[in-house]
């Protein structure tokens, strides 16, 4: 046992799945305690907030300022508040005055500001620009110039008797706040998605929930399995013949067919979690069945279970410790592979919106599920489904790389 | 001639039966792919008497083998154990029958559960015997002695597993769950033939000395007619299935009938005698 254990912590692949696993569940364990809460708590108003940062700005202005002065401060801040349509307006400018643009890009908002103030004049009147448009030109020179000024945003608080609004303080360009003496400072590394829910916080109760997912379908195709394949391989005959049939008729309809059809008719009030891994993994124990049939019908031939018969041992003791610790091995791999496939058959159900119906615990499947009926795809609001796609692939990645490892551990003859 | 023996062969016509078959038929499969593995054989082993059945592979040894033991059911025969029909229908009436006929296998390699250490094969025969509820040093010189038999240290095998000993020390091993389990018959299929010439002589001798010591039967299973002969009282030959000859070792072997037996005898390779080129070329036409 000490033997083989050491043995499949040799193989490079079983340990680095085993990692990235383990790294997976430390995240599920550690990361509620540090944040804790329901996965599913609404805390955006709009939908779909960016990554990053977020700093409150009331508590910000609260907060005693330092004066710093950065030099490139001013241009960036032009160059940010330059918009598009703001830069396509100047082109059309310097075309009627007759300004060569060639060499300058669209994104280069400083070289558009250097073009403009040193072709724009007030009182110019290109061919065909109406007084209207002219002075929306004089508006947008005024914004321009706006920024670079020294002007101060003043700060104002309604009176509560007169309504007046009285100043209490004015933001400098200078003025900067250090953001750890902010008050509020709220951190999404994965923004929010369409609800306005912390997207890392759903996630990592999404990967918690699949897993058990996984493990429930596992187990229950495993054992289903195991226990068939036993029958069927040791008993042989009848019995035998009576479980290939219904192995049979599992293999021809095609799985996942089958798997839709069974969702479909569960009711959605019944579909939770829990009922969707039971059903998941009542279709997929076929093939374990299968393969641990063939394991114990080379097995029950051998000498050494023959020997155990002429011992006077029970068919269950024969079964328990001469056939099953033979195919142990085999069945843990097996059972690896049906922990992944249940996960990956539960994003399947999900995406296609028939997976458990909740709104206590997120699924990944249903995290996708989510971001699609929300066109977080066509938005171009990646955080909403690329990091679970790639929380299911690690997870998957990981338990085959673990299986694989176990594979070669316990099948010599695959050793490179 | 018959100073070559080991012991000279004796004649066990008129000793009391101990395992006798009518017969008995084994066929696979159906239709098309029916295979007549054992034809309608018939036989009387008699208690003490060292019985060799001898065949080439594929001739049904190892399936009649499987029979006798209760492994496998025949298709048709009848099997008499100490002259009356054997029952081996219910769990409880087959463990009684195992109680009376044990086996060593081809293969020592093969034999143990290499997941449980040596001393629980061992203990399994004492607790067989009755003696499960003896006091644990009891068991411990039980074990002993069975090992000493064999030429072995129980106290150098306690807490080993199966895979840290030679191929020769399982097989005596295997010889050792003999000797506790003292069974009226033992099945002896080829368990020379995976070890190696030194330790093949000490095994069958081992054997001689089991069957002179508890008076039991030992049923042998070759494909070694020479073996056969040296220390067999009876010689079954097989051939497709069908004793083709059989009678006491010395009148089989010196004086075979059956073409097939007479084939066997002129396969043995001789040491002493030079090879005959002329059968050689013949062979290869």
């Amino acid at each position: 046992m000490k033997h083989t254990l050491r043995n499949i912590f040799h193989s490079s692949k079983f340990v680095v799945g085993f990692a990235i696993f383990m790294f997976l569940l430390v995240m599920i364990i550690v990361y509620p305690l540090i944040n804790p809460g329901s996965p599913l708590e609404q805390i955006g108003v709009g939908t779909f907030a960016r990554p990053g940062t977020y700093v409150s700005l009331y508590d910000a202005v609260k907060t005693t300022p330092e004066t710093l002065r950065i030099q490139d401060a001013d241009e960036k801040r032009m160059a940010n508040a330059l918009t598009t349509e703001d830069k396509v307006a100047m082109l059309e400018w310097f075309s009627a005055v007759g300004v060569d643009v060639s060499g300058l890009e669209m994104d280069d908002s400083e070289g558009f500001l250097e073009l403009w103030f040193a072709n724009y004049d007030e009182s110019a009147k290109p061919k065909g620009f109406t007084m209207a448009k002219r002075n929306y030109y004089k508006r947008l020179n005024r914004t321009v110039l706006d920024l670079q000024t020294g002007e101060a945003l003043v700060v104002a608080d309604p009176d509560n008797e007169t309504g007046e609004l009285v100043k209490i303080g004015e933001i400098k360009k200078t003025d900067y706040v250090n953001v750890g003496q902010v008050t509020n400072v709220k951190t999404l590394p994965l923004g929010t998605d369409n609800f306005g829910r912390d997207v890392l916080k759903e996630l990592v109760g999404a990967t918690k929930t699949s897993l058990g997912v996984g493990l429930v379908a596992g187990i229950v195709a495993t054992a289903l399995g195991l226990t068939m394949g036993l029958l069927s391989g040791y008993i042989g005959g009848i019995v035998d013949d009576l479980i290939m049939f219904v192995t049979n008729l599992f293999t021809v309809i095609p799985g996942f067919i089958l798997l839709i059809l069974i969702s479909y008719s569960i009711s959605p009030d019944l579909r939770g979690p829990t009922t969707v891994a039971a059903v998941i993994g009542f279709t997929s124990w076929p093939w374990t069945a299968r393969s641990v049939r063939s394991q114990v019908i080379s097995l029950r031939n051998r000498d050494h279970v023959n020997l155990s018969k002429l011992s006077g041992h029970s068919l269950l003791r024969i079964v328990v410790t001469d056939i099953l610790p033979y195919i142990a091995s085999y069945v843990v791999m097996a059972f690896i592979l049906q922990v992944s496939s249940g996960i990956l058959s539960e994003a399947q159900l999900s995406l296609l919106g028939l997976g458990p119906k909740t709104t206590v615990t997120p699924t990944l499947g249903l995290m996708m599920n989510w971001a699609m009926s929300y066109s977080a795809h066509i938005n171009g609001t990646w955080w909403a489904y690329l990091p679970v796609i790639l929380t299911i692939t690690l997870i998957s990645f990981s338990l085959n790389l673990m299986n694989t490892g176990l594979d070669q551990v316990f099948n010599p003859t695959l050793r490179d | 001639m018959s100073e070559d023996r080991i012991v000279p062969s004796k004649d066990f016509t008129n000793a009391p039966l101990c395992l006798s078959g009518r017969h008995v038929t084994k066929v696979f499969g159906f239709g098309d792919k029916k295979t007549i593995a054992v034809n309608d054989v018939s036989f009387d082993f008699h208690e003490g008497e060292f019985v060799s059945i001898v065949g080439e592979s594929g001739s049904g040894k190892t399936t009649l083998s499987k029979i006798l033991l209760g492994l496998l059911n025949h298709t048709e025969g009848e099997i008499l154990f100490q002259g009356q029909p054997r029952d081996i229908s219910t769990g409880k009436k087959r463990n009684a029958y195992w109680k009376g006929i044990q086996a060593i296998f081809q293969d020592p390699f093969s034999s143990y559960n290499s997941f449980h250490k040596i001393d629980s094969v061992l203990l399994d025969c004492i607790n067989m015997r009755g003696g499960k509820n003896l006091p644990m040093e009891k068991k411990v010189e039980m074990m002993t002695e069975a090992c000493s038999f064999v030429n072995l240290k129980f106290a150098e095998l306690t807490n080993k597993y199966p895979f840290e000993l030679s191929g020769g020390q399982m097989q005596r091993l295997m010889i050792a769950r003999i000797f506790l389990l003292k069974p009226k018959i033992l099945l002896a299929d080829e368990p020379t033939s995976m070890v190696d010439a030194c330790s093949r002589a000490t095994i069958l001798d081992m054997l001689l000395q089991l069957r002179d010591e508890i008076g039991m039967t030992i049923i042998f299973i070759t494909h070694d007619i020479g073996l056969a002969y040296y220390i067999s009282d009876t010689v079954y030959i097989m051939e497709h299935g069908k004793f083709v000859e059989y009678g006491k070792a010395d009148e089989v072997i010196l004086n075979p009938k059956a073409a097939y037996t007479k084939r066997l005898i002129s396969d043995v390779p001789k040491i002493h005698e030079e090879w005959d080129l002329s059968t050689v070329e013949l062979a290869t036409e």
